[in-house]
């Protein structure tokens, strides 16, 4: 599980995650959302010809939708190696993913390709070279749907051009806790940044997690992008470290008082919800990224907020579970994993 | 976290937030879900369509009117459709709506012009067009400068282009 994570990335005591995406639409084909049951099947049969062409060491594991159970497809989700509209994906919604979880190819999701590639910590040159490597890959066997002015067609008018949407994950309490959260996303609309939760596209944001992303597609080049979003990442992860040493320096009780609370209260619960657990783990991961707790990995942290929630919960005990079942799981999933890292 | 009250009723929160662009001019709206459904400018069906909202961007369609033109792709994507949904039915569509593919596009992106990777198959055609929209505005520069010296360079490079993409067009 979260294979994705490992590995040692950029400035990971404020970036999770890098995630860039390409999407890309075959020539002489609508677009899944127009598409009969034939055609996207057609869709699947060329990019996985194309694929095995390229694919000499078989690292690419073919997975079908309507073949894995909705607990399976959550799973898949919540470790944010599908988006959620594949996984609702009726029309040979099917995915390729590496053995190192780090690259997916969807198929038929609302374009008929989407690459995707998924690193630990600020990676975004990398990001966007291996993701480059796998359409290159893939357009030696595939007519990609092109314009000359347009760039690469989609489905929907707000991915045209490079199909390229990269997003950074970082985590902000101290931004948060001070109140500059809303200054920070204002900041970041009017340079045609957008911020959003964990899961994408209309998702809350969970654990002081966000995602940072482009929202303009067309008009410049991919290394633009990816400059433009890295610069401001910087920005952004200098002013959640100035605030941090800014409550180390005048707010230290209170903010160890409250990341060690929640340590004490996730050591000690009965029952959670995932929107709890994920506060207050927040608060331990950053307890632990300021050197505030000692004794515990800031990564297993991530793994645990994954973890936690709630089809990774139910897969780990392998049946459909209540609520209140989940709950009391979840209480003990932290318990435990809590006392080993610990050690 | 941060709480925006509806700019309506200031009451109740906002959760439906949209940036109105007409001509330019920029307009925030942040509204609650029960203000959202009365307003009468904005046709909503809840859950807010976003796709919806973007169509309005299109410019060859004057505010508050309906102006349905007889269109469809061969994909069957009816021009009507297309105004409601907001999305494509396959590549032919940009070429099937292109005149209002222009405006949307600038619209959302503030561009109509990709500048980025280009597949392998389009790619000497399409480095040479952009080199020579480069030299074109070099020329129009040097043009207006009276350096007709480097105008007369910049004419030939253009025409060496020209030739070879007609070469390649065939």
């Amino acid at each position: 599980m979260t294979k994705w994570l490992e590995g040692i990335g950029k400035d990971e005591d404020v970036v999770v995650s890098t995630r860039v995406r390409l999407a890309r639409n075959m020539e002489n084909y609508r677009f899944p959302d127009f598409m009969t049951i034939d055609e996207s099947e057609g869709v699947v049969h060329r990019v996985l010809n194309a694929m095995k062409i390229n694919d000499k060491d078989n690292l690419y594991r073919f997975y079908q939708i309507k073949d894995l159970s909705q607990l399976e497809r959550n799973v898949f989700v919540e470790e944010h190696l599908i988006s959620p509209s594949l996984a609702k994906s009726s029309k040979n919604g099917s995915f390729l993913l590496r053995d190192d979880e780090k690259a997916t190819i969807m198929i038929n999701e609302e374009d008929h390709i989407r690459i995707q590639v998924l690193l630990p910590g600020l990676n975004l040159e990398d990001g966007l070279k291996s993701s480059e490597n796998i359409d290159n890959a893939l357009e030696q066997n595939i007519e990609y749907a092109f314009h000359e002015q347009f760039g690469y067609l989609t489905s929907c008018p707000t991915n045209v051009g490079t199909g390229l949407r990269a997003s950074v994950m970082v985590h902000l309490p101290c931004i948060a806790m001070t109140g500059h959260l809303n200054t920070v996303i204002e900041g970041l609309r009017k340079i045609g940044l957008t911020s959003r939760g964990i899961y994408g596209e209309g998702s809350k944001a969970l654990g002081h997690l966000f995602q940072i992303s482009n929202q303009t597609t067309l008009g410049e080049r991919e290394e633009d992008i990816i400059k433009k979003l890295n610069k401001v990442i910087f920005q952004i992860v200098g002013r959640e470290r100035s605030t941090r040493a800014y409550m180390l320096d005048k707010k230290r009780i209170q903010l160890e008082d409250k990341i060690f609370r929640s340590l004490g209260t996730l050591n000690y619960s009965r029952l959670i919800s995932s929107a709890e657990a994920m506060t207050l783990l927040s608060n331990v991961k950053l307890g632990t990224d300021m050197g505030i707790i000692k004794n515990m990995n800031s990564k297993d942290i991530v793994k645990l907020m994954i973890e936690i929630q709630p089809a990774s919960i139910q897969t780990n005990i392998k049946k459909d579970m209540s609520k209140e079942e989940r709950d009391i799981y979840r209480a003990q999933l932290i318990r435990n994993n809590l006392v080993s890292l610990e050690g | 976290m941060f709480v925006l009250l509806c700019q309506v009723c200031e009451k109740n929160q906002a959760t439906i937030h949209f940036t109105k662009i007409i001509n330019g001019n920029v307009e925030e709206r942040h509204l609650c879900d029960s203000c959202a459904k009365e307003n009468n400018d904005l046709d909503f069906d809840l859950p807010f369509s976003f796709q919806k909202l973007f169509t309005g961007l299109i410019g060859s369609i004057p505010e508050g009117q309906d102006v349905i033109k007889n269109i469809t792709c061969k994909c069957g994507l009816t021009y009507k459709k297309f105004m409601e949904i907001g999305k494509f039915g396959c590549a032919q569509c940009y070429e099937t709506f292109k005149e209002d593919v222009d405006s949307l596009l600038q619209g959302i992106h503030g561009h109509n012009e990709h500048r980025g990777k280009v597949p392998s198959r389009n790619r000497s055609k399409i480095l040479q067009k952009r080199a020579m929209e480069t030299l074109r505005v070099e020329l129009e520069e040097a043009v207006g400068k009276e350096d007709f010296e480097r105008a007369a360079v910049l004419r030939d490079e253009i025409k060496k282009i020209k030739e070879k993409l007609d070469m390649i067009e065939g």
